[in-house]
């Protein structure tokens, strides 16, 4: 099997099967979520404050007073990763060349060397995160295999993607298909790992904002 | 009849729910709540950290309830949870959960871990691993109908005492009154200016009220110990009075888990829509405040400030109204930098006062509220929870700072304007 | 004294053909510096091969041609003038090639059979087109099998050029679903050194490039993994590409008629697969470096690859999925949601279960029994 070969397979059939495995697993999970129900909450609550968890699913993307100076690493660390890794999935032309063969919606991409500097950002974002989670005595105990497993997955296809850009370490049509295996990877990985938050996030924010805010609490 | 392993198992699956599901998933291990807990900030302990104290149950609901985890139990390749791992995890649980709350402020993906807590006391208590202190509690709750194991004859002998100082009648048991007063143990024991304080305020405000012979105590020993099934039977004694006497508010005191018991709980404990309001008594005292029923006279000149009880405050929605309430009396009011929603416990709620074995622990956590204030040079403390306060007063003894604690309501009550 | 310094022109040389068609030294100097360029050799090279391709002898040539289209042989006999690329086709002595050779029939067979007896050891073997391995009757020629044909005339060859994709790599006869179960070259030959030159057409002047290599040096080039002369093969056409600019930008043509098209932006997004191609259309161009496929506005279609044809759409973005579509994604996730469905149950059965199972708690029952 030569490069392309192996690249045909990862756009071909590896990619059918871990986006089969990807969107079955998001659904399923969901379902696994929120088909435990909760119980209806009899008390009366304080406000008519409908709409308060979806206010927590934005307003908790930032920090409360006074955190950010507490754990400054985590914080921004976590922006610049996520916002890198926003950037470069979304705005990176090939990649919105991706989405519209899913989904048929289109957008404008960035300029490549701006996409290059937030895959950097990322990068470097995460190797901090990394070295604090390390260092960190909180961090290092709630740590455990699928934590490191999040991360090298989340960190590959960055670096993948960044290498085979560069045409660095190996012949780009390898490079491209050892990225696409390992977005695959990932894909595969998500819906059983931490990494399910990309979608969870929503859900356990809105829980928050709405028991929260029955209680007159903007969370 | 005994508690064991497999009631706490059964009701930790019983207990697992959408939200539940949902925090476990979204948790990242970033380790921000540490960050916001007090008792891992003053100990620097990471075994502190907030989500690390529900591992047990994550264990059950990964186990329980996801797929992998199913799997994994098929095959035998996961770690069921012990009644020693149970063991190990009761401090972390109970000494070391206040149930404020702040950790779910913070949290980035949104998870409450004090709901979460909540539920798993309820396997802890079923599998026989809640503190001493908190079963003699919960006991003499129920079997006396107070915590601290007062009767009736006391609560009347505190009233005949307030009637004799203010020559204000106290109603007992009077059928129709628009409101019903209950007190906590630590109120009557400790702190009776609360009982003339309430019967002042309401001569002139000019409104109806009443105790209840059969349900005067508001405390509920079965929210803190996590066993439903007694927080029932406690708040069900309170319906039966309020329905009884035909009251259209009940007054949850100055006491915080008081007030999530009665006004968050209770309907959800009995099953059923409340046919009266419970508010709690500084919500009362806004609303005559704002309805011009409430007239005070002269400040207090000291500089003081505040503590936010967490369950009244963070977990109650009164953010506003002890502000309101303050401004009227006091002129050099400073509030502390995390305040309101963000302001730190005092270390002894959620039960955690009442177990003996966390002394230490709660004393070195009160290093964080003995520096908030600190920070403010406030001459007095001002705070709206009994149990707070007694938190409170033995902290500042313990750190010899001489800065008295009052109740809110007591505070108003002494500049009433009198004799309209 | 002057005409000493000219070298000497022996007749049945390169040099002796050379100077039969008027071709001046200085012009032959000029084409093999160019090609010395291209081999990416030394400049001081030029006069080296000068010197080596003058004096050698004609070299023998046998040239057949299995399940092609002729594609090949027309891309590189048939330049649009003639130039020096197809003169040195001329100054080769091939022995054998059935669709430009004049002989047909028994003659032309017994051309190859002499041919192989006269240089054996010594000839150069040139094949296009895939070999057929399912059924020898597919391709014939002579009543001989082209599996049979090579074997036989590969064994006395000296070493052997694959040229076009169906040779080098099966091609498009070999592309899904194979009816032939055509193969390489290299498939069949394994004790021959093999040096392919892919393209379907192959870039001619990447042929002359080989074939020079071979009579100055009496070897072959240095090749890649895929047995492709690294000089030519060395960077993808992405990377040659003069459209690159607009990629980085971020600039794209979205359609063939667009006004993106027309400024001549990138074709990234109407399927160039310029990303992936090793060749060196972008730098050499074709018909005397006039245009390439991505300069007249279509993008490049991998051509010169193994398995080209079936390596995803030819005018979906590399980027492209191969085949999954929204509506794959769709029926996986009403998959999970079944699955979903059937947890959901097991989960509010293992419930209900528990709520069946609670024991009301009673103040008696907070502690353990001991034993």
């Amino acid at each position: 099997m030569n490069h392309l070969d192996l690249l045909t397979f990862a756009r071909g059939s590896a990619l059918n099967w871990a986006l089969i495995i990807f969107a079955a697993g998001v659904v399923l999970r969901l379902f696994e979520i929120l088909g435990l129900g909760r119980k209806a909450d009899l008390a009366k609550p304080r406000l008519n404050s409908p709409g308060s968890g979806w206010r927590t699913i934005f307003t908790r993307t930032l920090p409360p007073e006074g955190m950010l100076k507490r754990d400054p690493v985590t914080y921004i660390g976590g922006y610049v990763f996520h916002f890198g890794l926003f950037i470069a999935m979304f705005f990176f032309a090939p990649h919105i060349e991706f989405f519209r063969s899913m989904t048929g919606l289109s957008w404008a991409g960035l300029p490549n060397a701006l996409v290059d500097a937030s895959v950097v950002a990322a990068i470097v974002a995460l190797g901090v995160l990394l070295a604090h989670r390390l260092n960190n005595r909180v961090k290092r105990m709630l740590s455990g295999f699928g934590d490191y497993l999040a991360w090298a997955v989340t960190l590959l296809p960055l670096l993948t993607g960044y290498l085979a850009y560069h045409h660095l370490f190996v012949e780009y049509t390898l490079m491209l298909a050892l990225h696409l295996f390992s977005v695959e990877l990932l894909l595969v990985l998500l819906p059983f790992t931490k990494l399910f938050h990309t979608f969870s996030v929503f859900i356990s924010r809105w829980y928050n904002g709405d028991i929260f805010g029955r209680k007159g609490v903007a969370s | 009849m005994s508690a064991t392993l497999s009631k706490g198992i059964n009701s930790f699956k019983e207990m697992i729910d959408a939200p539940v599901a949902s925090f476990f998933s979204s948790c990242v291990h970033c380790g921000l709540c540490a960050e916001a807990c007090l008792f891992y900030t003053e100990t620097g302990d990471p075994k502190y950290t907030p989500i690390h104290k529900l591992e047990p149950l994550r264990r059950v609901w990964q186990q329980e309830y996801t797929l992998l985890g199913k799997l994994g139990k098929l095959l035998g390749l996961s770690k069921p949870v012990t009644d020693a791992e149970l063991e190990e995890w009761k401090p972390l649980v109970y000494d070391s959960c206040t149930m404020c709350s702040r950790c779910a402020m913070v949290c980035p993906v949104g998870n409450d871990m004090t709901y979460m807590i909540r539920k798993m006391r309820e396997g802890m208590a079923a599998s026989g691993h809640a503190p001493k202190d908190l079963i003699g509690a919960s006991t003499r709750s129920v079997e006396i109908g107070s915590p601290m194991g007062i009767r009736l004859p006391a609560v009347k002998a505190q009233m005949k005492h307030v009637q004799d100082d203010t020559g204000i009648d106290i109603p007992l048991d009077r059928v129709g009154s628009e409101y019903m007063v209950l007190m906590s143990s630590m109120e009557i024991i400790n702190f009776p200016e609360y009982l003339a304080a309430i019967a002042r305020i309401m001569k002139q405000a000019g409104k109806t009220w009443t105790l209840c012979s059969e349900a005067f105590e508001a405390t509920n020993s079965g929210i803190q110990i996590g066993a439903s099934d007694i927080a029932k039977v406690l708040v069900q004694r309170v319906v039966d009075g309020a329905e009884k006497l035909k009251v259209k508010t009940v007054i949850s005191p100055e006491c915080g888990h008081a007030f999530t018991a009665l006004r968050w709980e209770g309907p959800n404990l009995i099953g059923r829509a409340y046919t009266f309001e419970v508010q709690h008594i500084l919500e009362v005292l806004d609303e005559f405040r704002s309805a011009g029923l409430l007239k005070t006279t002269g400040f207090e000149e000291a500089r003081l400030t505040f503590h936010d009880p967490c369950q009244i405050v963070r977990r109650g929605g009164l953010l506003a109204q002890p502000r309101n309430l303050l401004n009227m009396v006091a002129k050099n009011f400073v509030d502390t930098a995390d305040r309101g929603k963000m302001n730190w416990c005092c270390g002894g709620g959620g039960g955690v006062s009442a177990i003996e074995e966390a002394e230490p622990l709660r004393l070195q956590a009160f290093k964080v509220k003995k520096a908030q204030l600190e920070e403010t040079g406030a001459k007095t403390l001002v705070t709206a929870c009994a149990n707070c306060r007694i938190v409170l007063e033995e902290g500042l003894e313990h750190y010899h700072m001489n800065i008295p604690v009052m109740g809110l309501t007591e505070l108003i009550a002494e500049h009433l304007t009198e004799g309209e | 004294m002057k005409k000493s310094r000219q070298p000497e022109v022996l007749p049945g040389t390169v040099g002796e053909g050379l100077k039969q068609r008027g071709v001046t030294r200085r012009e032959f100097l000029k084409f093999c510096s160019a090609l010395t360029v291209m081999l990416a050799l030394p400049p001081a090279m030029a006069s080296v091969m000068a010197e080596a391709i003058s004096k050698a002898r004609r070299q023998s040539v046998i040239w057949l041609s299995f399940q092609e289209c002729t594609g090949c042989t027309e891309s590189i006999t048939r330049s649009h003038s003639p130039t020096l690329e197809n003169l040195i086709f001329d100054l080769i002595s091939l022995d054998y090639h059935h669709t430009l050779q004049a002989a047909s029939g028994e003659a032309a067979e017994q051309a190859r059979m002499q041919a192989m007896k006269d240089n054996e050891g010594n000839y150069l073997l040139i094949v296009d087109g895939s070999i057929p391995m399912g059924n020898p009757g597919y391709s014939c020629i002579a009543g001989i099998s082209n599996h049979d044909m090579l074997v036989e005339t590969a064994k006395g060859a000296a070493a052997i050029v694959a040229v076009g994709t169906c040779a080098a790599y099966g091609g498009i006869p070999k592309a899904d679903p194979n009816p032939t179960g055509a193969v390489s070259v290299a498939d069949i030959v394994k004790d021959k050194p093999i040096i392919n030159v892919p393209g379907c057409p192959p870039i001619p002047v990447v042929m002359t490039g080989v074939l020079a290599h071979f009579l100055t040096f009496g070897g072959i080039p240095e090749l890649d993994s895929l047995g492709r002369p690294k000089s030519f093969f060395g960077d993808t056409i992405h990377d040659r590409c003069y459209r690159r600019p607009f990629y980085d930008q971020g600039k794209f043509a979205e359609t063939f008629d667009d006004e993106a098209a027309r400024n001549g932006w990138c074709l990234f997004k109407l399927g160039c697969k310029g990303p992936v191609t090793y060749n060196a259309c972008a730098t050499t161009k074709w018909n005397d470096g006039t245009s390439f496929p991505i300069q007249s506005g279509h993008g490049c279609i991998g051509c010169s690859e193994p398995n080209f044809w079936d390596a995803g759409p030819l005018y979906q973005a590399l980027s492209m999925p191969v085949s999954a579509t929204g509506s794959l994604l769709g029926a996986a996730a009403i998959a999970g949601a079944a699955a979903g469905v059937a947890i959901t149950w097991h989960n509010r059965s293992t419930k209900a279960a528990a709520k069946a199972a609670h024991e009301k708690v009673t103040v008696q029952e907070l502690t353990r029994e001991e034993k």
